[in-house]
C-alpha cells in the first residue's frame, strides 16, 4: 500500500488557524507592549478567517487523513461557536490584562493554540487524533492558568490543574489502549463496528469505556472528577477563568460525542448508567456546595458543575433528542458563563479584583444597566423562562421524559431549585443591599458593549429559540 | 396585533421604557405619570374585553395563534373565556390603583418600582390569557422575577428572608408542574391546553399529574400546609406588593385548578376530592383561628386571605362530593353553584383584600407600624378613613350586600348539597371571619385615642380617598348586582362542568 496524499480540503479550518497562529507569533515579536491591541486585532482576524474556512467546508460528513479526521455538520457548529466564544473572551480579556500589566502576546497565542486543540478534538475520528487535540488544548490551558507569574495562587492552580489533568489524560489513554487492544483499530467507526459484534458488553469493554469516560468527565468537571474546577477557576486570572469556563466545554462535548456515540455506540449502553451516576452526583454537589461559597469565581465553578450534570443527563439518554439537548445546553451554557464572567471582569478595576460576592453589593445603585444584565444571566442560569437557560433545561427534561425517565427529570428540577438559591443571592446583593463603594464602573467601551450584547443574547435566544434549536437539530441529525 | 397581545405587551414594553428613562429628579417625575398613563390605557383597552365579549358561548374568544418554538410545537396561543376574562379585568383594574398608591410613598428608585409593577401586570395578563401550556408556564415563572424584586427592594426589615422564601416555595411548586407538562406533551404531541383537556390518561398517571399540579397551585393559592410563605411575604412586601399578591397572584392558583388540574385529570380530582376538601376546610377553620391571634395587621389579613382562598378550593372540589352523593335530583345545579361561588369569591377577594392592604398601607405610611397594639381610636383622628376601613372589614367578614357575601354564600349552599358537616364547618368562617376582622377593627379604629401618635394622624388625602372610594363602590356593586359577572362566567362554567364529569378512563 503506497502513501496516499490525504485530502486537505476538509481540514482547511485547522490549516487556516495554524497559519494564523504562525503569523501572530511572528508579528507579535515586533509589537511593543503599548501596541498589543494590534496582536488582539490579528488574533481576531485569524478567528474570523478560520470561521470563513469552517463555513466554506462542503456539507455532509467527510472522512479524511485515512479516516482519522472528520468534517461533519456537528463539527461545523461546534467550531463556529468555539470561534465566537473565543473571540468574545479575547475582547473581554484585553483591558483586564492591560490594567494588570499582563498584556503579552502569549496570552492570545496560547488561546489560539488551545482553540486549535479544541478544533482537533472536535474533528477527531480516531483515538490518536482525539488524544492529540486533548493534549494540545490542555497544555495551552495549563500555561494560561500560570500566565500571571507573580501570583502564587495562579501557580498553585496551574500545578493542580496540570497534575490532575495529566492523570486524567493518562487514564483516558489507558482506556483507549484497552479499546484498541480489544478491537484492533484506532478509528472510531471501525471500533464501533467490532464492538457491535459478540464482544459488546464484556467486562473488558466496560473497563475501557469507564476509563475513557473518566477522561471526558474530567474535562467537563463532572463529580467526582471535579476537584480541580473550583481551585483553578479561583486561582487563575479572571480572563483565563473565562476562557477555561466556556469554550473547552464545547470541545469536551465533542470528545464525549465522538468517543461514546460514534466509537462505543449507543446500542450497547454500558456507558449510560455511568453517565447517569456522574450526572446526578454533579447536580447534587454542584448545586449544594455552591451555596457555601463566598467567592464569585468559586461559586460559578460549582455552578458549572451543576450545569454539567444537566448536560450529562441529556447525553445519558442515548437518543438523538438527548444528544441535541446536551449540545444545546453546552452552547447555551458557554454563552451564559461568558456573560457572567464578563461582568466579573467588567467590575474588576485597576488594582481591584471583583472576586468576592460582596463586591456585587448595590450594583443596582452603581449601574442599573449592568445589574440588569447580570440579573438576566442569573435568572437564565436558574432556568426561568423566557430566558434561554430555561429552554436548555426544557430540552433535557423532554429527552428524559421521552424515554420514561420521569423520576430523573424530577430529581434534576429539584436540584435546580436548590441551585436557584445561590443565583438569587447574587441578585439579592445587587438589588437589595446598599453599595459599599458607590463609584461608577470604569470599564472600557468595548467590554461594556460586549457584556450588554451577551446579556441581551441570553434573553433574545430564549424569546427566539428556534434558530439555535434548529442548528442543534441539524448538527445531530 | 390582537387585543390580548396589546394588553400583555403594552405594560411590559411601557415598563421597559420607564426603566430606560430611569429616575428623573425634580418635581415633574415623568416616570409615575407615564406609568399611570400606561396602566390606565391598559385598563381602558381591557374594557373592550367586556364590551366585545360574547356572553352566549363557552368558546375561547379573542384568539391569537401562531407558532413559537417549533421544536416542541409550542405556540403563541392566546384566548379568553368567561373564567379568565374577569381575572384579567381584575388585574388591569388594580394596577392603576397600585401605581397611585405608590405615588408619593415610594422614595427609593421609583422608576424601577413602577416599571416592575407594569411588567408584572403584563405577565399576569399573560398567565390568564395563555392557551398554550408552555406559554402559560413562561408567564407564570417570569412573574417571579418582578415580584422577587418588589418584595426584596421595597420591602420591610426581613424582606430578604421573605422574598427568598416566596421565590423558592413558588419555584419548587412550579418545576414539578413543568415535568408534568412535559409528560403531557410527550403523550399528546401538543402543549395546547384545550388539546390536553381532551387527552385520555390512565388513572395512575392522572394521580401523578394531579399531584404535580397540586404542588404548584397549592403553593400559589396557598393551601394549608404550604401557606407559610404568604404571611411572611405579605408582611414584608410594600403596600403595592401586598395588594397585587393578595388580589391577583393568589388567584392564579385557583385559576390553575380550574384550567389545568380538574379538566386534565378529572378522575384523579374525583378520587382525591375528599383530601382536597379536607385541606380546604382546614384552611377555612384552622387558619381562621390563627388569624384571630395575630398582632400584626398585615399578617392578620394574610391569614384571612388563606382562609378565604380555602373557600375557593372548597367550591371547586365540592363538585365531586356532590356528584358522588347526590341528595336530590338537582345535583348539577349545586355543582354549578359551587364553581360559580368560587369564581365570584376569587374576584371579590381580589377587591376586598386589595382594599384591606391599601387601608393598612394608609396607616403604615403615617405611623410606620403595623402592630395592632400601636393603634386605637383611629376614627377620632381619621373619620373618613375609619368609615371606609370598617366598610371593607365588613365586606371581608362576608356582610350581605357586599361582594364578600355572594361567593361564600354560594359555596356554603353547594357544600350543603354534599354533606351537612362540610357546610357547617365552612359556615364557621362567617363567625370566625367576623371575629378576627371586627376584633382588629375594634382595637385599631374604635375606642379611645391610644397615644399621641394616633392623635396626630391626619385623615386621608385626595389620592387615598379616591382609591378607597373606587374600591368600596366596586365591592358594593358586585355584592348588590353580581349578575354581569355571573352571566359572563356561566357558559364557560357549564361547559367546564359537562367536561369534568366525564371520566377520561
Amino acid at each position: 500500500m503506497g502513501f496516499v496524499i490525504p485530502e486537505f480540503g476538509p481540514a482547511m479550518a485547522e490549516i487556516a488557524l495554524a497559519t494564523g497562529i504562525c503569523v501572530v507569533l511572528l508579528a507579535d515579536l515586533f509589537i511593543s507592549d503599548k501596541h498589543r491591541g494590534f496582536t488582539l486585532l490579528l488574533a481576531l482576524i485569524t478567528l474570523v478567517l478560520t470561521g470563513v474556512a469552517v463555513t466554506g467546508g462542503a456539507g455532509g460528513s467527510i472522512l479524511t487523513f485515512s479516516g482519522s479526521y472528520i468534517a461533519d455538520p456537528l463539527s461545523q457548529v461546534l467550531k463556529l461557536f468555539t470561534l465566537l466564544i473565543v473571540a468574545v473572551v479575547f475582547v473581554y480579556s484585553h483591558s483586564y490584562l492591560r490594567d494588570r500589566g499582563l498584556l503579552k502576546g502569549e496570552y492570545y497565542l496560547l488561546g489560539l493554540f488551545a482553540t486549535l486543540g479544541m478544533f482537533v478534538m472536535i474533528s477527531a475520528h480516531s483515538l490518536i487524533t482525539m488524544y492529540l487535540g486533548l493534549e494540545l488544548m490542555s497544555l495551552a490551558l495549563y500555561a494560561m492558568v500560570a500566565f500571571d507569574r507573580e501570583s502564587p495562587v495562579a501557580a498553585e492552580a496551574a500545578m493542580k490543574y496540570f497534575i490532575l489533568g495529566a492523570i486524567a489524560s493518562g487514564v483516558a489513554l489507558y482506556g483507549m489502549s484497552i479499546i484498541y487492544g480489544l478491537t484492533g483499530s484506532l478509528q472510531l467507526n471501525e471500533i464501533a463496528a467490532v464492538l457491535r459484534g459478540p464482544d459488546a458488553g464484556t467486562p473488558a469493554v466496560m473497563l475501557g469505556t469507564a476509563f475513557v469516560l473518566i477522561g471526558v468527565a474530567f474535562k467537563f468537571g463532572a463529580v467526582p472528577f471535579h476537584n480541580w474546577v473550583p481551585d483553578v477557576y479561583q486561582g487563575a486570572a479572571t480572563s483565563t477563568t473565562l476562557f477555561i469556563g466556556t469554550a473547552p466545554k464545547l470541545a469536551a462535548f465533542a470528545m464525549m460525542f465522538r468517543l461514546l456515540e460514534t466509537g462505543l455506540g449507543a446500542e450497547d449502553f454500558a456507558w449510560e448508567p455511568m453517565l447517569v451516576v456522574l450526572a446526578v452526583l454533579s447536580l447534587a454537589v454542584g448545586n449544594v456546595v455552591a451555596i457555601a461559597q463566598t467567592n464569585i469565581k468559586r461559586m460559578l465553578a460549582y455552578s458549572t458543575i451543576g450545569h454539567v450534570g444537566f448536560i450529562l443527563l441529556g447525553f445519558s439518554t442515548g437518543t438523538v433528542e438527548g444528544y441535541q439537548a446536551a449540545l444545546f445546553y453546552t452552547i447555551v451554557y458557554s454563552i451564559m458563563a461568558a456573560g457572567a464572567f464578563g461582568i466579573v471582569i467588567l467590575m474588576s478595576q485597576r488594582g481591584f479584583e471583583a472576586e468576592e460576592l460582596s463586591d456585587f453589593k448595590g450594583l443596582n445603585q452603581r449601574s442599573p444597566w449592568f445589574a440588569g444584565m447580570m440579573l438576566l444571566v442569573m435568572v437564565s442560569m436558574i432556568g426561568i423562562p423566557p430566558f434561554v437557560g430555561f429552554f436548555a433545561k426544557l430540552n433535557v427534561l423532554a429527552a428524559l421524559v421521552d424515554i420514561n425517565r420521569t423520576l430523573l427529570a424530577v430529581l434534576a428540577v429539584l436540584f435546580s431549585v436548590i441551585g436557584a438559591f445561590y443565583y438569587l443571592r447574587v441578585i439579592r446583593l445587587m438589588y437589595f443591599d446598599e453599595a459599599e463603594d458607590t463609584s461608577p464602573l470604569q470599564a472600557g467601551f468595548d467590554v461594556r458593549v460586549l457584556v450588554s450584547m451577551n446579556g441581551l443574547a441570553v434573553l433574545l435566544l430564549g424569546l427566539f429559540a428556534n434558530p439555535l434549536l434548529a442548528i442543534c437539530a441539524a448538527a445531530i441529525g | 396585533m390582537g387585543l390580548l397581545s396589546t394588553l400583555i405587551w403594552l405594560p411590559v414594553l411601557g415598563g421597559l421604557l420607564i426603566l430606560a428613562l430611569g429616575d428623573r429628579a425634580g418635581a415633574a417625575r415623568p416616570d409615575r405619570w407615564l406609568a399611570l398613563a400606561i396602566s390606565l390605557a391598559t385598563f381602558g383597552l381591557s374594557l373592550l374585553l367586556y364590551t366585545e365579549f360574547n356572553f352566549a358561548t363557552a368558546q375561547m374568544q379573542f384568539v391569537e395563534r401562531m407558532p413559537w418554538i417549533s421544536a416542541f410545537n409550542i405556540e403563541y396561543y392566546l384566548g379568553v373565556d368567561g373564567i379568565s376574562t374577569p381575572l384579567i379585568l381584575l388585574s388591569t383594574f388594580l394596577t392603576p390603583m397600585i401605581i397611585i398608591a405608590g405615588w408619593e410613598v415610594i422614595k427609593k428608585r421609583p422608576a424601577q418600582y413602577f416599571a416592575a409593577f407594569l411588567i408584572l401586570e403584563g405577565l399576569m395578563i399573560g398567565v390568564f390569557a395563555a392557551l398554550d401550556a408552555m406559554l402559560f408556564y413562561v408567564f407564570w415563572e417570569a412573574m417571579l422575577i418582578p415580584m422577587f424584586l418588589i418584595i426584596g427592594i421595597w420591602g420591610g426589615e426581613r424582606r430578604v428572608y421573605a422574598t427568598l422564601k416566596f421565590f423558592l416555595y413558588t419555584f419548587l411548586g412550579s418545576v414539578l408542574m413543568l415535568v408534568a407538562l412535559v409528560y403531557l406533551y410527550m403523550q399528546s404531541g401538543s402543549f395546547s391546553i384545550l388539546d390536553l383537556h381532551q387527552l385520555r390518561i390512565g388513572s395512575t398517571e392522572q394521580i401523578y399529574i394531579f399531584i404535580a399540579f397540586l404542588i404548584a397551585f397549592a403553593v400559589k393559592v396557598p393551601m394549608w400546609p404550604v401557606h407559610t410563605w404568604l404571611p411572611d411575604a405579605h408582611v414584608e412586601a410594600p403596600t403595592g406588593g401586598s395588594v397585587v399578591l393578595a388580589a391577583v397572584l393568589l388567584k392564579m392558583g385557583g385559576y390553575g385548578f380550574i384550567r389545568f388540574s380538574m379538566p386534565i385529570a378529572p378522575d384523579a380530582s374525583a378520587s382525591l376530592a375528599g383530601f382536597m376538601i379536607a385541606l380546604s376546610l382546614i384552611a377555612v377553620v384552622y387558619i381562621g383561628f390563627v388569624a384571630l391571634v395575630q398582632q400584626d395587621m398585615k399578617k392578620l389579613i394574610a391569614y384571612s386571605s388563606i382562609a378565604h382562598m380555602g373557600f375557593v378550593t372548597l367550591g371547586f372540589f365540592i363538585v365531586w362530593a356532590i356528584l358522588s352523593n347526590p341528595v336530590n335530583s338537582d345535583a348539577l345545579a349545586g355543582v354549578s353553584m359551587g364553581i360559580t361561588g368560587s369564581m365570584v369569591q376569587m374576584i371579590s377577594h381580589g377587591l376586598i383584600s386589595g382594599a384591606m392592604f391599601l387601608c393598612v398601607g394608609v396607616l403604615y405610611d403615617r405611623m410606620h407600624s403595623r402592630q395592632i397594639a400601636d393603634y386605637g381610636g383611629v376614627i377620632n383622628a381619621m373619620p373618613k378613613f375609619g368609615a371606609l376601613f370598617v366598610f371593607f372589614a365588613m365586606a371581608n367578614a362576608g356582610l350581605p350586600g357586599t361582594s364578600g357575601f355572594v361567593g361564600e354564600f354560594l359555596v356554603i349552599l353547594a357544600s350543603y348539597q354534599a354533606n351537612f358537616w362540610y357546610a357547617f364547618l365552612a359556615a364557621t368562617t362567617l363567625i370566625l371571619g367576623a371575629a378576627y376582622t371586627l376584633w382588629m377593627i375594634k382595637r385599631v379604629v374604635f375606642g379611645d385615642i391610644a397615644n399621641d401618635n394616633v392623635k396626630a394622624l391626619h385623615d386621608m388625602n385626595r389620592r387615598e380617598s379616591l382609591l378607597l372610594v373606587i374600591l368600596a363602590v366596586s365591592v358594593l356593586a358586585l355584592g348588590l348586582y353580581p349578575a354581569p359577572l355571573v352571566e359572563m362566567m356561566q357558559p364557560s362554567i357549564d361547559n367546564f362542568i359537562s367536561h369534568v364529569i366525564q371520566s377520561k378512563l
